[in-house]
């Protein structure tokens, strides 16, 4: 594991597309260090012939009958959208001007 | 009408209900007048649905009368946590960026509830997104103990354990990822039980940790509590997780189950610095069983501390992935202040979560990022299938375990908010359960000397939670603890 100090708050947050104001930064860098800190007791053990647990049961691939079956309208499926506009989200212009 | 209707028991209303001596719009009300009466205390509500509970209390009364009850919790109301979805209604999940949301479907559990009779009463807080062992993160309003209203009611399902606590519901469902239905349970003096991994859709559930997360039931019996379950479980394609073998009908398992059992003390669960009156009446706890001809067996569970590191890297990783739908593209808050696509994403989301989600993203991102992910979540990931071992390992020998549910009584607001790693370590006796995928519950089993709930934890195996809520009735029925109230 890697030295716990050297967590990177701006590639992290950019990572996960979030704004961080400057106290949160510098907050946030102080305590996950600690924390990561704390996570170093998972280097005390071998886990060399371990297999990783990604569910608490084994889970397998599940598949719907294809049927088609009744779902939301447009119009409830946009019901919360921030906005709409012709049963559309808008959004802002996302390509450039040829 | 009495008015001590609001702490009943559902076991109770049941039989007032069946011989008519009250009717289910009475009850609806007396929670209703309950709620108005002690929730500027409380706070445990974020919304209410007066004239819906009360129109459906009438259909129940109607059912009744013409001898078509759908079954024991017909009439019933049940507050809902603010994270599972009900169709029409705000499902807010304590956070800001959910502020506006309302729901277009019902979760599974709530049109499982709905098919029981049962009411649904209210929205209750929460720690926002389900992160936190205190609900103070929530962005709304920061719920009190009802044993001592300057006090944590636990978490993340503070509003939940609270409301029921209080008399202003019979029944609430929650959710538990880490512990956030028992530990709760355990510090506002009520039956909390988190289900086997699988039991319980998580359809409409707003996902935090979704290897983790299950719903389950708050009652303040534990009968109560294998009702609700019973009510709301149940194979369901929606959801890809869900355990599609057979399920125990749990209440009913109830009184055919006596004993006595063999029950495990993982010496882990005991550490030195555990708080002393904890101590002495979880013993005391053990001491009951044993004189009722339980067998007490020590158990180990050696990887017990290694769960903190375990489960705050799978849930964070899981949460990090989970949460980033909230975009502020399609349902979510947007920024009235972005530009672009990306500067949507950036300033949404800044505005939207709260400090403690932004936290858990950053770390959870983080120990997702390239170059990071081998040494921390793979192997979380690997130590989380020892934790599994160890389980397995115990119940070779047992029927269940006991232990404390949570190291510590309710603290105070404020305490703990400035050092998130001290909240983290205060789950510890609640994590290795979700990482294991068992059952376990809470009940409670004294006070402290402060008049503080004390809770104990029976964990269970697997889809048998008939034994579990069995193992956990036979105490509270040598034991009045789950007779206490809270004076407000």
């Amino acid at each position: 594991m890697s030295d716990a100090s050297n967590i990177d708050i701006d590639y992290v947050a950019n990572l996960a597309r979030l704004q961080l104001t400057p106290e949160e930064k510098q907050r946030f860098a102080g305590q996950l260090g600690d924390i990561l800190e704390h996570f170093e007791k998972l280097k005390s053990i071998d886990v060399s012939n371990e297999e990783p647990m990604a569910h608490p049961f084994p889970v397998f691939n599940v598949l719907g009958a294809d049927e088609a079956s009744p779902t939301l309208s447009p119009e409830q499926a946009l019901v919360n959208a921030p906005k709409q506009r012709d049963q559309q989200l808008v959004v802002p212009k996302v390509v450039d001007d040829a | 009408m009495s008015e001590d209707l609001y702490y009943k028991t559902a076991t109770e209303l049941r039989r007032l209900l069946e011989n008519r001596t009250i009717s289910a719009v009475e009850l609806v009300q007396s929670a209703i007048a309950r709620t108005k009466a002690t929730d500027d205390k409380v706070r445990a509500y974020l919304d209410t649905n007066e004239d819906e509970a009360i129109e459906l209390a009438r259909a129940s009364d109607e059912r009744r009368a013409n001898g078509k009850i759908l079954g024991p919790l017909d009439g019933i109301p049940v507050s809902i946590k603010d994270l599972i979805v009900e169709k029409g209604k705000l499902a807010r999940c304590s956070s800001r960026i959910l502020e506006n949301f309302v729901s277009p479907y019902d979760a599974t559990a709530i049109v499982n509830l709905r098919n029981s009779g049962a009411i649904p009463w209210g929205r209750v807080n929460m720690d926002e997104f389900a992160m936190g062992s205190s609900t103070e993160t929530s962005y709304f309003q920061k719920t009190a103990n009802p044993w001592d209203l300057e006090r944590i009611p636990g978490g993340s399902s503070g509003g939940s354990a609270a409301c029921v606590a209080a008399g202003q519901t019979v029944l609430s469902l929650g959710s538990d990822t880490g512990g956030s239905i028992r530990q709760p349970a355990a510090l506002c003096g009520v039956v909390g039980m988190k289900p086997t991994y699988g039991t319980v859709s998580r359809y409409g559930l707003i996902a935090f940790a979704s290897s983790l997360d299950q719903i389950g039931p708050f009652s303040r019996c534990v009968e109560d509590s294998a009702m609700l379950l019973d009510a709301i479980s149940g194979y369901d394609p929606l959801d890809s997780t869900s355990y599609s073998g057979d399920i125990p009908n749990c209440a009913q398992a109830i009184p055919e189950k006596k004993g006595p059992w063999k029950l495990g003390i993982p010496k882990e669960y005991f550490p030195d610095n555990l708080d002393p009156e904890i101590r002495t009446a979880v013993e005391a706890a053990v001491d009951n069983y044993r004189a009722r001809g339980c067998e007490i067996i020590e158990v180990e569970l050696p990887h017990t501390e290694l769960a903190i590191p375990v489960y705050y890297i799978i849930a964070t990783a899981e949460a990090s992935s989970n949460l980033s739908r909230y975009d502020g593209i399609r349902y979510t808050h947007r920024s009235e202040e972005s530009t672009d696509a990306l500067d949507i994403y950036f300033k949404s989301r800044g505005e939207g979560f709260g400090e403690e989600v932004k936290r858990r993203i950053c770390l959870g991102s983080f120990v997702l990022s390239s170059g990071y992910y081998d040494a921390y979540y793979l192997r979380a990931q690997k130590v989380r299938n020892l934790i599994r071992k160890d389980f397995q390992n115990a119940f070779k020998q047992v029927d269940a375990l006991l232990t404390p549910t949570s190291p510590t009584p309710a603290f105070k607001f404020g305490e703990r908010t400035e050092d998130p790693l001290t909240m983290y370590l205060s789950d510890i006796f609640t994590i290795n359960v979700n990482l294991a995928g068992f059952p376990a519950l809470s009940l409670p089993c004294g006070l402290t000397s402060g008049n503080l709930p004390i809770g104990l934890q029976v964990i269970g195996q697997p889809l048998k939670e008939d034994d579990l809520f069995a193992i956990a009735h036979s105490y509270e029925q040598a034991n009045d603890y789950w007779k206490l109230r809270p004076t407000l």
